[in-house]
Parts: C-alpha cells; sequence; structure tokens
C-alpha cells in the first residue's frame, strides 16, 4: 500500500510497485483522461504532469512516486468548470477522435505554467514527443496559443480581483 | 411493404390531415393498379429502413431521441446529425440526443465507411425529421379541424395562426411515428436554415478534453476484468508449445484462455494482465513459415502475383498515339492505419447474451461475425458501438471485438476488456494495400491530351467481418474459419480502382483494373481505399503532361475538364493559394496542385501546396497548403473544415513517411520507432481550406476526399521544388536525397 498524491488528494495504492502510473490512475483510481497509447514512451498520450513536468506514465512506475504531486486532466478543470487549456481547446475545436489530446493538453500545460508565453517554435519542440493520426495539429498549436492568452486573461482578472 | 399503411389509414380514417391523407392516397393509388410499378424509395438509408421511428422518436415529455446506425468515429457527424434533425423538426439544437450504432436499438446502416454517412444517414435524418414535423402539424390541425396550412412549427411546438400550441409530446401518441417514409419530404427552404450550415461546437468535445468517459476504453462495468491477448509472432504460426501453469500462478490471473492459436488471459487489474501476458508469450513456442514477399520489389512482387484483369474504362481508340508521349509507374507500400489507441473492447455473456462494447465500423457485420465464431444466433449477440481512438478504415477493432466475445464466453456473467497492445495493433491491424499503378499518354500538337492508359494492380480493399473467418480471433481457434475469398468492391464506387477512371475529358482512354486474390499481407480498408494510389497517380501524370506540354498544371487540368463543380474547386484553390501562371516558388521550395472527385461521385477537392526541400539531406517539409471543397450542402462547416485540415495532414505523413516493413516471415514495423508518422516539427505553417456550400444539393460526405489530392499536391510540389519526380511511395528524404544527387 502506498500513498499516491493525485490532483491534490492523498490516495492509498495497493498496486505493485513496477505498476506504471498510467495503469494507476485508469484501473486504480478511475480517471480516464491519460490514455494508454503505446506502453512505449514513443506517443505521449499517458502524459500527466509530476511536479510540475509532463512525464510519460506509461513508462513511469508507481515506485518512482513517493511524495510527489501528480497532476492529471481531471485536475485542471471540469467540463462544468473548464481550466483555461480546456476552454481553449473548445473554443479552437481542437480534436477529431480526441484519444491524443488529453495527453497533448498536460505537455502544453507544464510549458506554459513555466513559459507564459512561448513562440510558436517553443510550442512546436516541446510538442515533438506526441503524435495526433487524425492530423489535429494546426488547431492544437492554435489552442496552445489560445490558452497562452486565457491564462494571461485570467491571472490579469485575478491581479485586478485582488487588488480590489 | 407492410404495416404503414393500416396504421396510416387507421389514423386518417379519423382525421383530415393533409399529410396523412397523401400517405393513404399514395397507397391507395398504388392498390387500384394492375400491375403496380416500384414505388420510389425514399432517399438515402431510409430506403432500407423506412420506418420513421426507426430515426426520430418523441416521448411524451416531449424528449427527442435520434437514431442512426453510424457509428462516431471522431468525425464529428454526431454534431451535424443533430443539426440536421434540429433543423427539419424546428426544436433547439441541445434538445436533442443522438443514439449511434447499436444493434439493439439502430437501424442496419452496414459499415460506416465511404464517406457515406451524411450522405445515408443524415439524408435519411433530415428526411425523417421533416416528415415528422409534417406528421406532428398534421396531427395539430386533426385536432382544431383547421387546415394545415394554418399552422407553424417553432422550438419544440406546433402553433396555429390564434397563437394556440401544441408540444411535440401532447400531439404525439402511440404509434403515430410508426409509418413508412414517403419518397420526398417537404424540406426547410436552406435559406431558412437556423442550427444547420452553422459551426456549432462538436457535442462530445467537451467530455474529451476533461476526462470524461468518452471511449470504450474508458468502461468500467461492475466487476470487469482484464484480459490480453498473445498473438502469434506471425501469419500462420501455429503454437507448439505452451506451459500455462506458471501463469496461472500470478498475481490476480483468473483465467488462461486457450483455444488452437488463440492464447489469452484474464486477470483482476489490468496490468497485472498485461505482466501475466508477457510471460504468457515467453512461455509459447510457434512454429513459423515464411509467407512475406519482399518487401523492396513490391512492383515485381503485385505484378507478378495471378490476376484477375477487367477493362472498367474503354473509350474511343486508346492507341492512338499522339506526338509526344510519356509513361510512367507508380508504386504504394502497405500502410498502417496507426490508430493512437490500441484497438480494445469489453464483452460480457450473461443469461446465454453475448453483449459486446466495441468500435467497429459495422456493428450489425460484426455481430454476424461473431455469432458465427461462438455458433450462437445472431439475435443472442448485441454490438453497441462505442467510440474509439480514430481509425481510419478497418484497423484491430473488430477483431478486439471478438477476441473480448471469445473470451468473456470463458467467464460468464463477468465483464472483459481487453486491450491490445502497441506492438499487436502495429502488426495484426489489416494495412491499406500496397498498389501499382502503370500509365501511359499521350498529347496532340496543341497540348491535349490524345490517348490515355491506366492499369492498376491491387488487392482487395475490404476483408470486414460478416462472416467469423475475418476476425482474428476465429482464424486462430482450433476448428478455424477460413478467411473469406476476398472480393473487389464493385464500381462505380470501387477498392483498388476506386477513382481510377480519370474525371477528365480523354477522348481516347482505357483503364484496366488487375485484382490480386493472393493477400500476402494481412490487409483491408483504409480511408480512401484505391482512391489514395490512382488520384496519387493519376494527377501526379497530369503535372508530368503539362510540363511536358509547356503548360501551366492549373490551366492544363481545367484544359481537360467540363465539369463545372470541379472547375470552381480547381479555381477556388488556386485563387485562395495565389496561384498565377508563370509563378516561380524561392529557392529551394515548390508548388503542387492535385484535384479528384471522391469516387467520381463523391466531394470535389483541390489541394494547393507549397513545400520547402533540404538539398543536403533530403528532408521535406509540407509549408502551406490551400484546399477547397465542394461536399454539397454544408451542415457543420468547422465539422468540414477539421475533416479536410485532418485528411491533408494525414495524407502527407502517409506520403512522405510511412510503409510498413517485414522480413520473410514476421511484420517489422511494430512501433512508432519502426513505423514513424508526422511529428510537430513537420506541420506546417499554415492549412487553409475553403468550402463551397451548395444549399439545398445532397450531402456528399467528406471524410475521405482529401487523401488523394493532397498526395498527388505535395508530390507535385516536391518535383517542382528538385526538378525530380518521385513515384514510389513514401517520398522519403532518402529518396528525394538520392534524386537530387542522380
Amino acid at each position: 500500500m502506498m500513498t499516491l498524491k493525485v490532483n491534490g488528494r492523498d490516495h492509498q495504492v495497493d498496486a505493485e510497485a513496477d505498476t506504471p502510473l498510467l495503469y494507476v490512475l485508469r484501473d486504480d483510481l478511475a480517471l480516464n483522461a491519460a490514455k494508454f497509447g503505446c506502453g512505449l514512451g514513443q506517443c505521449g498520450a499517458c502524459t500527466v504532469i509530476v511536479d510540475g513536468k509532463a512525464v510519460l506514465s506509461c513508462v513511469t512506475p508507481l515506485l518512482l512516486l513517493e511524495g510527489k504531486q501528480v497532476t492529471t486532466l481531471e485536475g485542471l478543470g471540469s467540463i462544468e468548470t473548464p481550466a483555461p487549456i480546456q476552454r481553449a481547446f473548445i473554443e479552437e475545436q481542437a480534436a477529431q477522435c480526441g484519444y491524443c489530446i488529453a495527453g497533448m493538453m498536460m505537455r502544453a500545460q507544464a510549458l506554459l505554467q513555466r513559459n507564459a508565453k512561448p513562440t510558436d517554435d517553443e510550442i512546436r519542440a516541446e510538442m515533438e514527443p506526441h503524435l495526433c493520426r487524425c492530423g489535429t495539429h494546426m488547431r492544437i498549436l492554435r489552442a496552445i496559443r489560445r490558452a497562452a492568452h486565457l491564462m494571461q486573461t485570467a491571472d490579469a482578472s485575478t491581479v485586478q480581483r485582488s487588488a480590489q | 411493404m407492410n404495416g404503414p399503411v393500416i396504421l396510416d389509414r387507421r389514423r386518417v380514417l379519423a382525421g383530415s390531415g393533409a399529410l396523412i391523407v397523401s400517405f393513404s392516397l399514395s397507397r391507395a393509388l398504388a392498390d387500384d393498379q394492375a400491375a403496380p410499378s416500384p414505388a420510389p424509395k425514399p432517399p438515402g438509408s431510409l430506403a432500407t429502413t423506412p420506418f420513421l421511428d426507426s430515426w426520430v422518436r418523441i416521448d411524451a415529455d416531449s424528449s427527442i431521441t435520434v437514431f442512426t446506425g453510424k457509428a462516431e468515429l471522431g468525425q464529428g457527424f454526431r454534431t451535424a446529425f443533430q443539426q440536421i434533425a434540429a433543423e427539419e423538426l424546428d426544436v433547439p439544437f441541445a434538445s436533442l440526443k443522438v443514439i449511434t450504432a447499436d444493434t439493439g436499438r439502430t437501424a442496419n446502416e452496414g459499415y460506416t465507411a465511404g464517406s457515406h454517412s451524411m450522405q445515408d444517414s443524415g439524408t435519411a435524418i433530415q428526411n425523417a425529421a421533416a416528415q415528422v414535423r409534417n406528421l406532428l402539424v398534421a396531427e395539430a390541425a386533426r385536432r382544431l379541424n383547421l387546415p394545415a396550412e394554418n399552422f407553424r412549427t417553432e422550438n419544440g411546438a406546433v402553433i396555429a395562426l390564434d397563437g394556440q400550441s401544441f408540444s411535440y409530446g401532447d400531439l404525439v401518441a402511440g404509434d403515430m411515428l410508426h409509418v413508412q417514409a414517403q419518397p420526398t419530404s417537404n424540406l426547410k427552404d436552406p435559406e431558412t436554415y437556423k442550427v444547420m450550415g452553422r459551426p456549432v461546437p462538436r457535442v462530445d468535445i467537451p467530455a474529451k478534453v476533461t476526462g470524461g468517459a468518452a471511449y470504450v476504453h474508458d468502461m468500467r462495468l461492475p466487476g470487469m476484468v482484464h484480459a490480453r491477448v498473445v498473438r502469434p509472432p506471425s501469419y500462420g504460426a501455429q503454437l507448439a508449445e505452451c506451459d500455462i501453469s506458471a501463469v496461472e500462478k500470478l498475481p490476480g490471473v483468473l483465467k488462461v484462455v486457450r483455444d488452437g492459436n488463440f492464447l489469452a488471459v484474464v486477470a483482476k487489474k489490468e496490468f497485472q494482465a498485461v505482466k501475466a501476458m508477457t510471460a504468457l508469450s515467453a512461455a509459447a513456442t510457434w512454429k513459423e513459415t515464411a509467407t512475406l514477399p519482399k518487401q523492396n520489389d513490391l512492383l515485381r512482387v503485385l505484378t507478378s502475383l495471378p490476376s484477375q484483369e477487367k477493362t472498367i474504362l474503354q473509350r474511343g481508340n486508346p492507341a492512338a498515339a499522339g506526338e509526344k508521349a510519356l509513361e510512367a509507374t507508380y508504386t504504394r507500400p502497405y500502410q498502417s492505419h496507426g490508430s493512437i489507441g490500441p484497438s480494445c473492447a469489453v464483452a460480457q455473456f450473461t443469461d446465454g447474451v453475448m453483449t459486446v462494447w466495441t468500435h467497429t465500423q459495422g456493428v450489425y457485420p460484426d455481430r454476424q461475425g461473431i455469432a458465427e465464431m461462438l455458433a450462437m444466433p445472431p439475435a443472442r449477440v448485441r454490438c453497441i458501438h462505442v467510440e474509439g481512438s480514430g481509425c481510419y478504415g478497418h484497423n484491430g477493432a473488430d477483431d478486439a471485438a471478438a477476441d473480448a466475445a471469445l473470451i468473456a464466453r470463458e467467464l460468464p456473467g463477468v465483464p472483459v476488456r481487453v486491450q491490445w497492445m502497441r506492438e499487436q495493433e502495429h502488426t495484426w491491424e489489416p494495412f491499406g494495400p500496397a498498389m501499382v499503378t502503370k500509365l501511359k499518354a499521350s498529347l496532340d500538337g496543341s497540348g491535349v491530351i490524345r490517348d490515355w492508359n491506366f492499369e492498376v494492380w491491387s488487392n482487395t480493399h475490404s476483408m470486414r467481418p460478416g462472416g467469423a473467418g475475418s476476425m482474428l480471433a476465429a482464424q486462430h481457434m482450433a476448428k478455424p474459419f477460413a478467411v473469406p475469398e476476398p472480393r473487389p468492391i464493385p464500381l462505380p464506387e470501387g477498392g483498388g480502382d476506386r477513382n481510377a477512371i480519370p474525371i477528365y475529358n480523354f477522348p481516347n482512354a482505357k483503364v484496366v483494373h488487375h485484382f490480386i486474390p493472393a493477400m500476402p499481407v494481412r490487409v483491408s480498408a483504409m480511408r480512401a481505399l484505391g482512391a489514395y494510389h490512382n488520384v496519387f497517380s493519376i494527377e501526379s501524370f497530369m503535372d508530368e503532361l503539362a510540363g511536358i506540354a509547356g503548360a501551366d498544371p492549373v490551366e492544363f487540368r481545367l484544359r481537360h475538364l467540363d465539369d463545372p463543380r470541379g472547375r470552381e474547386v480547381i479555381e477556388k484553390a488556386a485563387q485562395t493559394f495565389g496561384w498565377h501562371k508563370g509563378q516561380q516558388a524561392p529557392p529551394n521550395r515548390g508548388f503542387g496542385f492535385a484535384f479528384a472527385r471522391y469516387k467520381n461521385l463523391a466531394a470535389y477537392c483541390a489541394v494547393a501546396s507549397e513545400v520547402e526541400v533540404n538539398r543536403q539531406t533530403g528532408r521535406p517539409r509540407l509549408v502551406r497548403a490551400v484546399a477547397a471543397v465542394d461536399s454539397g450542402q454544408v451542415v457543420n462547416p468547422d465539422g468540414l473544415i477539421n475533416q479536410i485540415e485532418g485528411a491533408i495532414l494525414q495524407s502527407m505523413s502517409w506520403t512522405l513517411y510511412e510503409s510498413v516493413t517485414f522480413d520473410d516471415t514476421r511484420i517489422t514495423s511494430i512501433d512508432w520507432q519502426t513505423y514513424p508518422i508526422l511529428r510537430f516539427n513537420s506541420v506546417p505553417d499554415s492549412v487553409e481550406v475553403h468550402l463551397i456550400n451548395r444549399p439545398g444539393l445532397p450531402f456528399l460526405g467528406s471524410g475521405e476526399t482529401g487523401q488523394g489530392p493532397a498526395a498527388a499536391s505535395i508530390a507535385n510540389a516536391l518535383a517542382n521544388a528538385t526538378g525530380k519526380r518521385l513515384r514510389d511511395l513514401p517520398l522519403t528524404r532518402k529518396k528525394i536525397r538520392d534524386a537530387i544527387d542522380a
């Protein structure tokens, strides 16, 4: 039994230590967003954020996550109150089948958390590990740029509100 | 024909609704005729599933459900269908829900394939919804004893001139909608559309971007267990030995299933199943046979396998030779659907009924195949479509459904979820078939094509289920089902010969289809079927001919094309791209153009592109693409644009990077390392899609129209950039560099 912190909550997880985080998220915690794509760290569909960094959960065993903060797409926002990155993907209609999208969004989120105004080249370089088979890339790039804008606007309004 | 008329009459005798009279009248006239001519069929899939309540149901609380036998594959048609139904029913978009393919609830619309969903199911829903609206108006008219013209519909209600209003739920009673559709409907004037033609946001996207349950992969039924299959290492491999005793003792393992060459393991938790699968795989010894052809010699392989030859076009005297002649051969390798999510299914065998949740493109054909495999009556098998990762044709979906069913039969009452591993999807999915085309043509003195000869060699482009023999599990059982005899898909849609007949006006032309029955590599339907390679070939060759004619490629195409919609699409793409005669691309760049009408009967698409080539490494990059599309009446412009953008990028990936690799025994492209596809560093700077809407004209579908034009446009731009013509797909950086160096 191990304690795993996911989306701000502690979970007692009864899984073997070599179990990749992806299976714990999906199977033990019933979280849908991180997807099994390859199990080899080649496609990015399983990406989550661990301590602020984008991590391929299909090749990250549970034993490496003691004391770390795991964030999945579910931890950013919900269908009722979407986070800026989620709003941006909806507004740009940046999905076809959508299977790769949750992983894409998590890496983009991690990027925007450390670099609020990435250039287009920086976004492309950052997204390099991720595959999309439907060819939604143009919209994904647009959505990430929109998310950057939304996050700045959100930050600005938060600052404004707290100043009042 | 049965049923509806009686239902109608019962209602009509009581009332005086204009439309209902017309229902009974047409039948009465038909009855009076000694030898009734066959009645015209209602449009779309109403022709095969004519009852209106198969498509639209209205409950007493006015809630409305729309049914389609097609499967949402990420194309976004669930949203488009909801728009169509809302428009014709005059209800708010959000008030409807759409139920997709389910053998227990929806019409049998065969496969969701061939860009048919809009024309088959969209058309059926549009007409059914319009006819339901008319029935509701007629019922209100009957109740108030007023002419139907005195009523209008709005926001889910029928409203009389004096403002008296009936909700749809008030009006619908009993079997009122259980009537057969009429051949024609009182459709809305496109000028008045409020929901159709607008970029309504897709209904499925919010759940997909917030971690909602969106895919069959996300299903968690109570008590569900996890299974993994161990597939043979190669086609035809026989299981020689397998000691399962150690695997059975592994943590969480509930069962090892062995049936001939079919091997699977079931465990409580998913990763336990994965670990047990690895152990089971290690415990298995297989006897393999070298059956595969030479991967690097597909031209010879395909043209020397026995084939059935059929001339599918013979016009004028194709042997006539003009002044300047040209010949060329184009090849396409086997290519992978490459779904990002390996195939998955959930099955449960309870009380003698097998229920399978699957991302198949055909729930009814899968039901038939699974029933046959399990020796069960089809009525005891239910297949329910749940979305999967995009499939782009016949991938592992149906096989995973069969796997789940075969395993679930061993664990009655227990829901079993099976997901394939990456290497299983890459090695066992049925690939897009390799193809060869040989072209020969000549020009007269004025630069007009005088004769045209086109030959294509190909396997079938559909080995989809229907029978059990199409499914791997059934092929691998101890009492195996034989792979069915392959058949060519007949024209006008065609398979290997899809789009093999040119759309251009050539006075003398011959097209021959060499259908190859033997399938050394497992193949089936992949997005656009033969059209991808045939359009790539025709449109590359058109550019080559334009070159020797000294003509601008766009002008050269227009010179040979009468179809006004085709001409408009070409002109639109050229104009929005900024194409002009005598244009000069910047250094190391090239411009390309291509056009096709998908299947010669569906959507029109032209693509202009600009590519960049690194002359040292040969690396190609699509810089920008501009497409114009005429898909008939547009329902959701943003959805359509999304489809075409995706088609261009996916086709670019096929065209520049992709080929399945194999040695004499095994498929060796087993993952994304060995089967590279498009990554972000090669994504274009811009992709523009311009739609030409055709209000009131039939839906033409759009899922596959972009594949061929995008491929040829890029190939033509590469030729323009390098001065070298590449004809052997994929157009890799090595081939480009070798051509530049040659």
